[in-house]
Parts: structure tokens; C-alpha cells; sequence
């Protein structure tokens, strides 16, 4: 395995960088919300960390689609990638979004349609995390994931509209939000530089991850291979 | 057996002059086979019937089900019910044909292999309304609740095809796995949420005499859910069964 290219090393180092200068930003540039004050700090984040699982749901979705296409096991090392990455970050999301409606909605968790799919979301791709984990043949494991990941891509739209049907509490900060979203605020034009600047962090954060993962994940490839051999 | 299937480069299109009707002969001998193996043995139903009763029994004494309860909870015991025996019913059906080998002779046989999926759809369908055609009177009679209702017998056509049509996808997936008994409910369950919610929200409203027009988005959603699924499955079962 040859070292990392220099392109992954200057995204390391931006990484950092973005993510220091969004804590600079959210903590010392931002303006304090007036009602719910620090609480609202966590908002950033919480947004940054949805919008990179949204990404990595996108990826592996793709993904998965062109695995069964070209049947190049590339786009399986592609797609678990993406699904470890956004499992993560989906969690992180769920969590902070959890802490952040203790005091906003006062409950941690109401079945509100993002939310309720937020975590139909962890549960598809931890099925599909255990799919893999039954298979031992390389090319039917990427297979079956692929064929999974799909139904689970469109699926959880569904679901999302599903859930929709009823009402909803959850802020809708951009766009028209319903009369019975608690716990919205409107955004000063620093809150939403703030907002746009984390959100650029976390998808360069995404990036680089994407990016050590794929490697790693040719690097068990190369195991198995050398396993294989050896026996 | 054709004397110009060796001379013609598409045999298949040469030789019938309807090109649909072999694939749904096809998809009739496989649901044939397994109707035919069922009536003998009698082993899937029976275990489907005897859970979905016990997951009833179960709710009875989970939720205290007494009138005001039940005029609330019956959509979604019914539906929860379903759900359960299905995931039986399925993996069932699915590791007969694998333990047995029928599977690989199933595959070696000259159809198209979604004539397999249709075939193996349509047995778990009728399995599955049988188990439901059981459990809606005899929950009626336990619970002294009417359930013969034209909407609700729609919804459930629909809520069960949909079901079917991702559980038998996924089965012949669980299947070929080590951990194949236990995986089933946990890749099936997530992915069928939309269902649930429109099935339960679409039998209680037509439980408690809300206008159709409340009622049709849900239906809409299920009708819309069991085309899509029906299509994504057609076009991936090859991917599924590919050796």
C-alpha cells in the first residue's frame, strides 16, 4: 500500500483547520439566540452532522446502484465506506439533536418525521452492516449489500413521506416552516454564515474520511487476498 | 425436443408465437409446487396459524385489552400480527428450498429467474391471506369486534402484497446467509415501516367510519409501495440468485 497521496494530507490538514475555525466561529462569531441561548450552539452541528449523513446516504445509494451495474468490487469498498461514515454521523445527529430538545420541545425524543427517520435510517444500515457480516463470499456480500442498500434508498423516502402525513414538530429553519414547528428561531446573517461556514467544514471532514476509509478498505481487501493465498 | 432451436440464434422468441405465455406457466408450475407441497405437509400454515393466534393470546394480556383499549389497538395488533407470522411464513418457505437443494434445481431450470420470484411472491401471498383469513374471524369472535369490512379487506390485499413483495426478496437474501434465521425480521422490518403506518392508519380509519376520501392517501401509499417494490425486486432477484 503506497503512503498517502499528498491531496489526502492537505485534507487532513484542512480538516483541522475548518474544524478549529468553526469552533471559533460557533463559540466566539455567532450571536447568542436570545431564547434558548447556548442550547442553540449545538444547532451547527447538528446540522453539519445531518447534511454529511445525508451525503454518505447519497454515496452509498450510488454506489450500491453501480456495483450491481459493473459488478467492479471498487464500488462495494465505495459503498461500505459511505455507509460506516453515515451511520456515524446520523448517530451524532440523532444525539445532539436529542440534547438539544430537552430544553426546546421538552423531551428528548417525540416521533416526528425526521426524526422517527433519522433512526429507521441506523437501523437500515445496521441491518445492512449485519447482512454483510453473515456473508463470507466477497462478490455475494457486495452483491446482497448493493441490492439492500437499494431497497433501504428508497424505502426510507418513503417512510419520510409516510411519517409526514402527519404533523410536525420539527423547526424548518430554511424554506417555510408548518404553524406548529416549536423551537425555531430566525437567523441572524452571522448565525447563517456560521451555519454555511460548519457545514463546509463537515463536508470537507466527510471527504477525508470517505477517503481513509475507501483506503482502508482496500487495505482488507489486500488481506483477504494474501489470506487466500497463503492457504 | 424443437428441431430448430440448434439453427435459429433466439430459440426462445422462434418457438412461441405467445412469448408471455410460457413465463406464466412457468410462474404457475412454481406456485403449483409449492400449494402442492403444502396441502402434503401442511408444516408452513400450521406454524404460521398456531404463532399468529399465540401473538394475539400475547397483546391480550400485554395491552388489557378491554373495549375502549381495543377499539384503538385492534388495527395495529392485527397488523403487528401479520407482520409476525409473515417473517415465519417467509423464511419458512425459503429454507425449505434451500435445505432440500430445490433452490439450485429451481435455478438450473430454462426460465427467467423473475418467473421464480413471481411464483415464490405468489405462494407467500397465498399463505399469507390464508393466515389472515383465519386470525380476522377468529379475532372478531374473541373480541366481539366486527371485522368484516370491505376497505379493511382492501387494505389488507394491498398491505400484504406489498409485505410480499420485499419479504420474498429478502428471504431468498436471508437464506443464503449464516445467520439466516435471525436475520429475516431485522432486514425486513425497517424497510417495511411504510406499510405499517399505512396499513394501520388505513384499517382503523375504515374500523371507525371515516370517509374514503380521508382514507386514500393511505391506500394511495400502499398501492404505490407495492408497485415500486414489486418493480425494484423484478429487476433485482437476478443479482440475488446469481451463483
Amino acid at each position: 500500500m503506497e503512503p498517502q497521496p499528498v491531496a489526502l494530507k492537505i485534507l487532513n490538514t484542512l480538516s483541522i483547520l475548518c474544524f478549529l475555525g468553526s469552533l471559533g466561529m460557533v463559540f466566539l462569531y455567532a450571536p447568542l439566540e436570545v431564547t434558548m441561548n447556548y442550547v442553540q450552539k449545538l444547532f451547527y452541528f447538528h446540522v453539519a452532522n445531518a447534511w454529511v449523513g445525508m451525503l454518505g446516504f447519497l454515496a452509498a445509494a450510488v454506489a450500491g446502484i453501480i456495483y450491481l451495474v459493473t459488478h467492479d468490487i471498487k464500488w462495494d469498498i465505495i459503498e461500505i465506506a459511505a455507509i460506516e461514515i453515515s451511520l456515524v454521523f446520523f448517530l451524532i445527529a440523532i444525539l445532539s439533536g436529542s440534547i438539544w430538545a430537552r430544553p426546546s420541545w421538552g423531551t428528548y425524543w417525540t416521533w416526528e418525521p425526521r426524526l422517527t427517520t433519522a433512526a429507521i435510517l441506523e437501523m437500515v444500515y445496521i441491518a445492512c452492516l449485519l447482512l454483510r457480516q453473515g456473508i463470507d463470499d466477497p462478490d455475494r456480500r457486495a452483491r446482497f449489500s448493493a441490492v439492500y442498500t437499494l431497497i433501504g434508498s428508497i424505502s426510507v423516502p418513503i417512510t419520510f413521506l409516510s411519517i409526514r402525513l402527519f404533523r410536525t414538530i420539527h423547526p424548518v429553519l430554511i424554506g417555510s416552516g408548518s404553524a406548529s414547528a416549536q423551537g425555531s428561531f430566525d437567523m441572524t446573517p452571522k448565525m447563517l454564515f456560521t451555519m454555511f461556514f460548519t457545514l463546509g467544514t463537515f463536508s470537507v471532514i466527510f471527504v477525508a474520511l470517505f477517503w481513509h476509509r475507501i483506503r482502508l478498505g482496500q487495505l482488507s481487501q489486500l488481506v483477504d487476498q494474501r489470506k487466500l493465498e497463503e492457504q | 425436443m424443437r428441431p430448430d432451436s440448434t439453427s435459429s440464434p433466439l430459440p426462445a422468441q422462434k418457438s412461441s408465437s405467445r412469448p408471455n405465455a410460457s413465463y406464466i406457466k412457468s410462474i404457475g408450475a412454481i406456485l403449483w409446487k409449492d400449494l402442492a407441497a403444502e396441502v402434503r405437509s401442511r408444516e408452513l400454515l400450521t406454524a404460521m396459524l398456531v404463532f399468529a393466534l399465540l401473538v394475539i393470546l400475547i397483546f391480550n394480556f400485554a395491552l388489557d385489552l378491554d373495549a375502549a383499549t381495543r377499539r384503538v389497538a385492534t388495527p395495529g395488533i392485527l397488523w403487528a400480527t401479520f407482520a409476525f407470522a409473515g417473517t415465519l411464513g417467509l423464511n419458512r418457505s425459503m429454507a425449505l428450498e434451500k435445505d432440500r437443494g430445490c433452490f439450485d434445481g429451481l435455478l438450473l431450470a430454462p426460465v427467467d429467474r423473475s418467473a421464480i420470484y413471481f411464483g415464490k411472491l405468489i405462494s407467500n401471498l397465498v399463505f399469507m391471506l390464508i393466515v389472515e383469513a383465519v386470525v380476522l374471524p377468529v379475532y372478531s369472535v374473541l373480541y366481539n369486534t366486527n371485522l368484516f369490512n370491505p376497505g379493511l379487506v382492501c387494505v389488507i390485499l394491498l398491505g400484504s402484497l406489498g409485505y410480499v413483495a420485499v419479504g420474498t426478496l429478502l428471504s431468498s437474501m436471508a437464506v443464503q446467509t449464516r445467520t439466516r434465521d435471525v436475520l429475516l425480521p431485522i432486514l425486513l422490518f425497517p424497510v417495511i415501516i411504510p406499510i405499517l403506518i399505512a396499513a394501520v392508519k388505513a384499517s382503523s380509519g375504515f374500523l371507525q367510519g371515516v370517509a374514503l376520501a380521508d382514507n386514500m392517501p393511505y391506500i394511495n401509499l400502499l398501492l404505490v409501495y407495492a408497485v415500486i417494490f414489486t418493480a425494484v425486486a423484478f429487476m433485482v432477484f437476478d443479482y440475488v440468485v446469481e451463483e
